[in-house]
């Protein structure tokens, strides 16, 4: 049974159709690479699918159970996690205080829960230990570099048992060196059981860690096919609109 | 010796001393302290029981109304409304008494009428996404206006049954001989510093101010946030209200014109940041201490009171300059 499924969804912004009648599914332990030129409504499925946006028609279903998503605290709840294009990093707050934003951990009880820093502080820099990154939990975010924002940006999907992680453009602005640690970690969540989507402009980073690739064209998806059987030209093809479609 | 991973992850980069003298509170903290040593030095007045009793007491007004502005700062906004919210409430909390009511009912109506401004103020911004600064410039306006219309712009100095029950609040020193201001003073800055510090929505009020985007991202309730944080603001103009008409014994339609403004002022000296993501409870009060102490001391040293304003303005720029100086060196 697939994780995730997705059937018909569309979504429009006034008169402009972002997404257009998209259908795919997600295996356990998968990694899809989702491609598409700007404006293509590669953010805007994600997003769809991170609990942002409603979609406008269309059903989604989590293990089976159709999946109605209000807010992002939702789509965390089911264990859809994301990691954001721009990071969605707070840099006047620390590494930790990031990686926990919106699920903070306290203790005490009643009124007078508080932040649990201690925790907080440990629990992150297990995780970047596990990443394999120099990050400090205590410094703060202003002061990081492109690779350890973007190891905040993945310890905090690490936090609970996730299904599914959208990945936004995660090698875009990083160094060559920083792009194989994000591709390894792609690897490591997969060995995990875990689906991941990632949403990449770059072409040999989705035909090396990738098992399959969705190419989207105009808000409509026009390719859904084994990195086995296609080539890095047939996509680019399909992304310019070269190729109209595959089946 | 190889440095492991572990160790490098569980260093702490600052030690408690560097942070303190990064620290902007820290100095204005600083500053006061030598201040307050120069005049008992250099005058005779200031350090007599009565002079530090005022200082204290005209401290606490500011201070309180400070204290709320922060939330709203630390999340990048502004509300220029305070002076006025807190004309209304003293006002409410008058006129309610004036006609015969208990203490008790005009306190709730004049905290009522401050919280429902706050509302409406937030709601503006957080849901119909209008300028801060806007919103509360015209509520700046509307309140101070009802206040007129509340008490027909007439000064309101008898409140009714419990007359002198309102008086004692304001105008009492029930614990050391501290004026009773600086007790509620002292306990509004502790619960602000602890929200700040301490509770989910203090983190979250500071991730607003950080970057809005990624808080909406991430789940946190940015706009309920935002509305609570304008109430706040609201709410500390009315207490500082309902004090200050038990203190002075008396209402006139321009208490606290201006006051946004040494507010603001007092927030920034102490440390807050008005692009948001940055302030604390100690800088608030720090802050409104610096202006009263350079404003009593221009008394005493005898300067021209036409003076105040350049050396207000003074600190505040001078204050934001340290923050700039040391933000010049991490960018170099």
């Amino acid at each position: 049974m697939s994780v995730l499924e997705l059937a018909n969804i569309s979504k429009h912004f006034g008169a402009i159709q972002a997404v257009n009648d998209v259908s795919f599914s997600l295996e356990a332990g998968e990694v899809v690479g989702l491609m598409g030129d700007n404006g293509a409504g590669k953010s805007t499925l994600v997003k769809m699918i991170a609990g942002n946006f409603h979609p406008s028609h269309g059903t989604m279903r989590l293990d089976g159970k159709e999946l109605v998503m209000h807010k992002p605290a939702d789509a965390r709840q089911h264990g859809i996690e994301i990691v954001h294009q721009d990071l969605a990093l707070c840099n006047n707050l620390t590494a930790a205080a990031n990686v926990y934003l919106g699920r903070e951990l306290r203790r005490g009880f009643g009124p007078l829960r508080i932040l649990d820093y201690g925790a907080m502080y440990k629990r992150a820099g297990q995780l970047f230990a596990e990443l394999k990154s120099e990050t400090r939990p205590r410094d703060l975010v202003k002061q990081m570099s492109g690779g350890q924002r973007q190891a905040v940006a993945i310890a905090r999907t690490m936090l609970s048992q996730a299904k599914i992680v959208l990945m936004d453009e995660p090698t875009a602005a990083i160094s060559v060196r920083q792009v194989a640690e994000v591709l390894n970690l792609i690897r490591h969540l997969r060995d995990q059981g875990i689906a991941v989507v990632l949403i990449s402009h770059r072409m040999p980073d989705v035909f090396d860690v990738a098992d399959r690739v969705i190419v989207m064209r105009r808000g409509r998806k026009v390719a859904d096919k084994n990195i086995a059987s296609s080539s890095p030209e047939e996509v680019t093809g399909l992304i310019t609109g070269a190729i109209e479609q595959v089946a | 010796m190889a440095v492991t991973l572990d160790q490098t992850i569980a260093q702490k980069q600052h030690t408690f001393v560097s942070r303190l003298f990064a620290n902007q509170t820290f100095w204005v903290v600083i500053a006061v302290i030598l201040a307050c040593l120069f005049l008992s030095v250099a005058t005779d007045s200031f350090a007599t029981s009565k002079n530090i009793f005022n200082i204290t007491r005209n401290v606490t007004f500011v201070a309180i109304v400070a204290l709320g502005m922060t939330f709203v700062i630390i999340t990048g906004g502004i509300d220029l409304s305070v002076g006025s919210v807190l004309c209304l409430s003293s006002m409410v909390l008058a006129v309610t008494m004036h006609a015969g009511y208990s203490i008790e009912v005009g306190i709730l109506a004049s905290i009522a009428t401050a919280l429902a401004i706050g509302a409406f103020n937030g709601i503006l911004i957080a849901y119909l996404g209008f300028p801060p600064f806007v919103v509360t410039l015209g509520m700046l306006s509307v309140a101070r206006s009802l206040a007129m219309v509340a008490s027909n712009n007439t000064v309101v100095f008898q409140f009714g049954p419990d007359h002198q029950k309102l008086l004692a609040l304001g105008g009492g020193a029930w614990v050391f001989g501290i004026a009773n201001p600086v007790l509620y003073m002292i306990l509004l800055a502790l619960i602000t510093g602890f929200i700040l510090r301490l509770t989910k929505f203090g983190r979250h009020i500071f991730a607003i101010g950080g970057n809005e985007h990624a808080a909406t991202l991430t789940g946190v309730p940015v706009k309920q946030i935002k509305v609570v944080v304008y109430m706040i603001s609201a709410l500390s103009a009315g207490i500082a209200g309902i004090i200050q008409t038990g203190w002075l014994g008396a209402v006139t339609t321009n208490l606290g014109n201006g006051m946004e403004l040494q507010v603001i002022a007092a927030t920034v000296i102490g440390g807050a940041n008005l692009a948001g993501g940055v302030g604390t409870a100690l800088g608030a009060v720090v802050g409104a201490a610096l202006i009263e102490v350079i404003r009593n001391s221009l008394g005493l040293l005898g300067i021209n009171a036409f003076w105040q304003g350049t050396f207000i303005g003074g600190a505040i720029i001078l204050a934001v300059l340290f923050d700039r100086i040391r933000n010049f060196r991490r960018s170099d």
